[in-house]
């Protein structure tokens, strides 16, 4: 379909591109800030003179975030934790979405209903805490798995996606005697590769950057995830060192690289999952 | 009789395969009863003198003396202002914005840089509240690069950014609005792309301008999308994340960030009031499902379709 207009390259489309490039600088401004600090010698920082690009070269802060064996082992468990929530939710999210799929599942429009009133009415934080205490969940790695096993949303978003498949390949299948498990193997999640990539990516993010069950149900300093190890040493306000010894680093210098530490697995994964992340919501968003 | 016994066959059939569709429901369903709907048994203690050791079934009944305690504690008030003032500014300050640039993005002849500028904006979305909040913390401390900006343009004494609770109101719209516009963005580029085209080729040749294209055509297409959006945030006016406000905020700021959220914590979890806290949960819940069924009401009372 041809459009009649044309949109010519006028002074308006200047001033947006501008905008936009400001609106880029804005977004990235941030985040390169935290870079040039972490990079930063310690008096440009302490005069203030940094801005987007490092002043000086100085890894110092980083030595020191690589030496924290703490730091290291919250980096690796965090993965395996995120690693682990990944298999368990998608398992138990394609387990749910597809029979609910199935539009001539008995019973089918009740559980969905069961499913979405968890999204408007929760019974809030201190019940949970209740129920996980009775569980013995808290101080456990299940409490921060389990709780968070399946998101409605995205059980949703799949169950959408599920439904979306040509029927009559089901059929041809069921005639040649073929069961459900199969054919959920064998024909949905073939046919699903991107909408599974897309619920994997939500659960990993999720994992990785929530630290709110780690401040309400975690005491146990193994279970320590990194968000949470980089919010203890935000909180300090000055950075060890030993005494004597003239420091070459400040706390803007150490805490700048320890944001930065934290903000590397995303920033590598971003550019493979942001194709992916625009369609995934738009699924959730316009359907669900 | 031959087609008859063939019926049954295909029956059978049938309902072997329901039978392992409930199979695989299992682990599912069961997962949304415990963590979901089990939990509601806890309301109880609201209602009751919690007591760790009686547990929740031993623990005496007292009926609505939490209630009464909560309505008559001054810091449950202040949580409840500043709660309605964050999700008041955030409604009218961060929600215009990602409609406002999904709309201009749409009127961007560049789209190849347009499709960049949705894919950096998308970046905050992937990074923690606590790593944003790190952010916060180095780029609106007085020697941040913000204040160090302000002081060369000529603004004189660093902005508070921080240590002041009327303007760390503002530092915690601004990182609202720099970490979710990207997201925000996404459902009204969504709506705008299921708009007709032949509507703008029509608004064309009835003489609009690009401002009448947009006026016309795009806003009132969006309208569904932008009030079902509103609906959703007046309903949440009594919910508010945790994470956002318990990280960003401080000490020094405590009267302008305390909110539910958080005095739900402090009070349940920090000072083992877990009968108090859980009254004052209901409350917001309570509150938050009236809200979102009245926002709705009025929304369908004004011509649209509401959320339900």
């Amino acid at each position: 379909m041809a459009t009649v207009y044309e949109r010519k390259t006028g002074v308006f489309q200047i001033v947006m591109l501008l905008l936009f490039a400001f609106v880029i600088l804005v977004t990235l401004l941030p985040i390169l800030n935290i870079l040039a600090l972490s990079f930063s010698e310690k008096d440009a920082i302490l005069t203030g003179r940094v801005g987007l690009l490092p002043i000086g070269f100085n890894v110092d802060a980083y030595r020191m975030v690589f030496n924290d064996a703490s730091m290291i082992r919250a980096f690796t468990f965090s993965l395996f934790l995120m690693a682990l929530q990944l298999v368990l939710s998608m398992a138990a999210t394609i387990l749910g979405a597809y029979p609910l799929s199935k539009a001539a599942l008995p019973g089918r429009r009740a559980l969905m209903i069961v499913i979405i009133i968890t999204m408007y009415f929760s019974a809030g934080v201190i019940p949970s805490y209740i129920l996980y205490k009775d569980l013995k969940l808290l101080n456990t790695i299940w409490v921060l798995l389990a709780p968070s096993l399946i998101s409605a949303f995205n059980l949703i978003i799949l169950r959408t996606f599920f439904s979306s498949i040509n029927i009559s390949l089901y059929e041809a299948a069921y005639m040649d005697g073929c069961s459900e498990f199969r054919a959920l193997w064998a024909i949905t999640l073939p046919l699903s590769k991107a909408a599974i990539m897309t619920l994997s990516m939500f659960y990993a993010v999720e994992r990785w950057n929530t630290v709110s069950d780690i401040i309400l149900f975690i005491q146990e300093p193994k279970l320590y995830t990194l968000q949470y190890k980089l919010k203890l040493m935000l909180d300090v306000i000055s950075i060890p060192h030993e005494a004597g010894v003239v420091t070459t680093i400040t706390p803007e210098n150490f805490k700048s690289a320890c944001i930065v530490f934290t903000m590397i697995p995303m920033l590598i994964i971003y550019p493979f999952v942001q194709k992916y992340f625009r369609d995934g919501v738009m699924i959730g968003s316009v359907k669900g | 009789m031959k087609k008859r016994g063939n019926h049954s066959t295909l029956a059978r059939a049938t309902m072997r395969r329901h039978i392992s569709l409930y199979v695989m429901l299992i682990i599912p369903m069961a997962y949304f009863l415990l963590f979901k709907y089990a939990p509601m048994y806890g309301i109880a203690a609201a209602f009751k003198d919690y007591n760790i050791f009686l547990g929740l079934k031993g623990s005496p009944w007292v009926g609505l003396k939490h209630f009464a305690r909560v309505f008559s504690t001054p810091s449950f008030f202040i949580a409840l202002r500043n709660t309605i003032i964050l999700n008041l500014g955030d409604l009218f300050f961060t929600f215009p914005v990602p409609i406002i640039l999904a709309i201009l993005l749409g009127e961007f002849k560049f789209k190849r840089f347009g499709r960049n500028v949705e894919r950096i904006m998308y970046l905050p979305h992937f990074l923690s509240m606590v790593i944003i909040a790190g952010i916060v913390y180095q780029v609106f401390a007085p020697t941040g690069v913000l204040n160090v900006i302000w002081a060369t343009i000529g603004g004189g004494q660093p902005i508070p950014f921080l240590t002041k609770p009327g303007t760390w109101r503002i530092t915690y719209w601004v990182a609202s609005i720099w970490m979710g516009a990207g997201y925000g963005m996404i459902i009204y580029l969504a709506a705008m792309s299921g708009i007709n085209r032949e509507l703008y080729d029509a608004a064309y040749i009835d003489g609009a301008g690009r401002f009448g294209r947009i006026w016309h055509v795009t806003l009132p297409q969006l309208r569904p999308t932008i009030v079902t959006m509103v609906i959703m945030n007046v309903g949440k006016i009594l919910s508010i994340g945790f994470e956002r406000p318990f990280l960003l905020s401080n000490v020094l700021v405590d009267d302008a960030s305390l909110v539910i959220s958080v005095y739900v914590y402090r009070m349940g979890l920090q000072a083992g009031m877990y009968d108090y806290a859980t009254a004052v949960g209901i409350f917001q819940s309570v509150v938050g499902l009236v809200m979102v069924l009245l926002a709705n009401a009025l929304a369908k009372k004004l011509g649209e379709e509401g959320l339900f």
